[in-house]
């Protein structure tokens, strides 16, 4: 503000070579479509800790593998506290049982139940499971753990193993109860007068 | 005393103005079934005032104040009622995959203040130091970045205003009529001005492979939550948030960085985002098939149904509430549309019978939550009190009856429902189903 107040010509002039600088500058960085080149360059490599998601193909599914009687001893001493003997009556969510009632008046929702794909379960449990230690469990651990909720369903034998080839072969069987979003299913009406209520 | 009264434009004290398009209600009869309002309005008396006494002189006008307010400031002490609540009745198994609602008829006009944002996580709210924090894209790209906060703060900010709701909002509605508040059944609802960057132009920034139709966001928190989202939405309007109400995010609406989708349910915008990666089909993810699919009664499931539908709730009169005296009420509320902007909102005080338009608040913002007013003239009868909101796109909030025949009481999430408070002689109001 001083600069302006002792000389304001020269002040005047300064600012409109400065703004004509300035506005030839403008248009390179931000033009439409152009990067602005920010950010860090990063590798695979880097993201290995972060990059565990796994698809519905099981693209993603790490090296090893587990048994279903493996997994009952880890569930036995991880799990059981929250979703109880067998993967029911726990407080957390119900695992296991449930086939056959998505259509009655009292559906039951389990990984057995209404879970489409066996993927899933490995990349919930890898990422969020046990819930006092997310991220804990090494990747045998993991697939052990799926088996052994997938036999608690009866998709998988007693003597059952998952590697990453079986379990997306694992066929669940609500697999075909999805479909996308098809509203408006409901359509309301805008009657304003002597309507009949509730219609 | 005329059977109806004067637009609320025109009192004073209030800021409302009446929308454009929508004739004040005041130039015609409130009710078309008037004579129960005509009857009233013809024995009201006026609520009692205290006659002759003198206004004293308080004690905190003849001595100083505190000095300046300190570095945060809080709300008056006389408000410590108006708070955040776990829906009553419900309290969580754990705590930390629990929710907490906004208390929606205790505050004003359409932004939620920041500590009255409801809340919703899976796994905790986590303390994530920002120079740390990294937003990773990847995947179905060109070049592959991490961005830091100090990198998003350098592109170009976006600041909008939108409603975010939980899918799982009203979901106690779909079972029979509880005695709850506006803030226990419908309290998974807020509004805020969001800032970021469009994440279309990070998308730019990494280049997108011609064959990315999906994308992954992920949460940096201990359920490391995921949703797919379509690129479509990613490059049409999301944003990737650090602001709201113009300060950094809170903690828990996932500082530093979160997604944000307009419109869509609360759960895809992801909080603590840490992620986002490409690629050719949705992943399946646990949020997005054993939750946020809703069961119809063949037994087939609604998936990716990721807009919420046109909405609206009246917050006052509304539950456990007590009307202290008869005459003048002003209705009052919230209305909002995934789809769009509120065009209109519809009030009924006969259970749906009769309708009259209610003025809207201006601007009207898409996407956004939109409030809504109309003057009643209570004559201490029986009434039932409904709001209907139609949005830009033509859809018109449905009744409760009309959204169980199509789906049955087990879908659990997208309620939209219209709401009725029950309005008894005594002034207390109930949550009713009709």
């Amino acid at each position: 503000m001083s600069m302006f107040e002792r000389k304001p010509l020269a002040a005047l002039v300064g600012a409109l070579a400065l703004s004509a600088v300035l506005s030839a500058c403008h248009s390179q960085p931000v033009r439409s479509g152009q990067p602005l080149g920010l950010g860090t360059p990063v590798a695979a490599a880097q993201l290995a800790a972060w990059d565990i998601d796994i698809d519905a193909d099981g693209r993603g599914l790490p090296p090893g593998s587990g048994t279903v009687a493996a997994g009952q001893r880890i569930y036995e001493t991880r799990c059981i506290a929250c979703h109880g003997v067998g993967g029911q009556n726990g407080i957390a969510d119900r695992l296991a049982g449930g086939q056959g009632s998505l259509a009655t008046k009292t559906p039951v929702r389990t990984v057995g139940s209404f879970w489409p794909y066996a993927t899933t379960l490995f990349d919930y449990v890898r990422r969020a499971m046990p819930f006092d230690s997310p991220q804990s469990l090494a990747p045998d651990e993991v697939y052990a753990v799926s088996a052994y909720v997938l036999h608690l369903n009866g998709l998988l034998p007693a003597d059952g193993r998952l590697d990453a080839a079986s379990l997306p072969r694992i066929v669940m069987p609500n697999r075909d109860g999805f479909k996308v979003d098809d509203r408006p299913d409901v359509v309301g009406t805008r009657c304003m007068k002597d309507c009949v209520p509730g219609s | 005393m005329p059977p109806y009264l004067p637009p609320p434009g025109l009192d004073a004290g209030t800021d409302l103005v009446a929308d454009k398009s929508a004739k004040p209600p005041g130039r015609r009869r409130f009710l078309q079934g008037g004579a129960v309002l005509a009857g009233a309005a013809a024995t009201l008396a006026g609520p009692a005032r205290a006659v002759g006494e003198a206004l004293p002189v308080p004690a905190w006008t003849r001595s100083q104040g505190r000095p300046a307010a300190g570095p945060y400031g809080q709300p008056s002490g006389f408000e410590g009622r108006v708070i955040r609540r776990v829906r009553e009745g419900a309290q969580p198994t754990f705590p930390t995959a629990a929710s907490s609602l906004t208390p929606l008829a205790d505050i004003f006009g359409t932004i939620t203040p920041n500590g009255l944002v409801f809340e919703r996580h899976h796994a905790g709210i986590p303390d994530i130091d920002p120079e740390q924090h990294r937003l990773v894209i990847h995947g179905l790209v060109e070049r592959p970045l991490s961005f830091s906060l100090n990198d998003l703060l350098r592109f170009p900010a976006v600041s909008r205003v939108h409603f975010l709701e939980c899918a799982g909002n009203s979901g106690s509605e779909w079972r029979p009529a509880r005695k709850l508040t506006v803030q226990s059944l419908h309290g998974l609802l807020s509004c805020c001005e969001w800032t970021g960057v469009s994440l279309g132009t990070l998308l730019q920034e990494v280049g997108v492979a011609p064959e990315a139709k999906w994308l992954l966001a992920e949460g940096a928190d201990a359920a490391a939550m995921t949703r797919s989202v379509p690129l479509d939405k990613a490059l049409d309007d999301a944003l990737i948030v650090y602001a709201q109400n113009g300060e950094m995010l809170r903690p828990e609406q996932g500082y530093p960085l979160r997604l944000l989708l307009p419109g869509w349910e609360g759960n895809i915008n992801v909080k603590w985002l840490r992620r986002l990666k490409l690629g050719t089909a949705p992943w399946q993810s646990r949020q997005e098939t054993s939750k946020y699919t809703d069961l119809l009664p063949d037994g087939t499931s609604r998936q990716f149904s990721f807009v919420l539908d046109v909405k609206s709730v009246i917050t006052g009169p509304s539950g456990g509430q007590i009307l202290k005296s008869r005459g003048r009420q002003q209705i009052t509320g919230l209305a909002w549309s995934g789809h769009g902007r509120i065009r209109r909102v519809d009030v009924s005080i006969d259970g749906g019978r009769n309708w009259e338009e209610a003025v809207l608040q201006t601007p009207v913002l898409d996407r956004a939550l939109t409030r809504f007013s109309l003057p009643w003239l209570w004559d201490g009868g029986p009434a039932v009190l409904q709001s209907r909101a139609v949005d830009s796109h033509g859809n018109v909030q449905p009744t409760r009856s009309q959204l169980i025949a199509a789906r049955g009481t087990e879908s659990a999430y997208h309620y939209n429902g219209i709401q009725s408070w029950q309005v008894l002689p005594s002034g207390e109001v109930h949550n009713v189903h009709v």
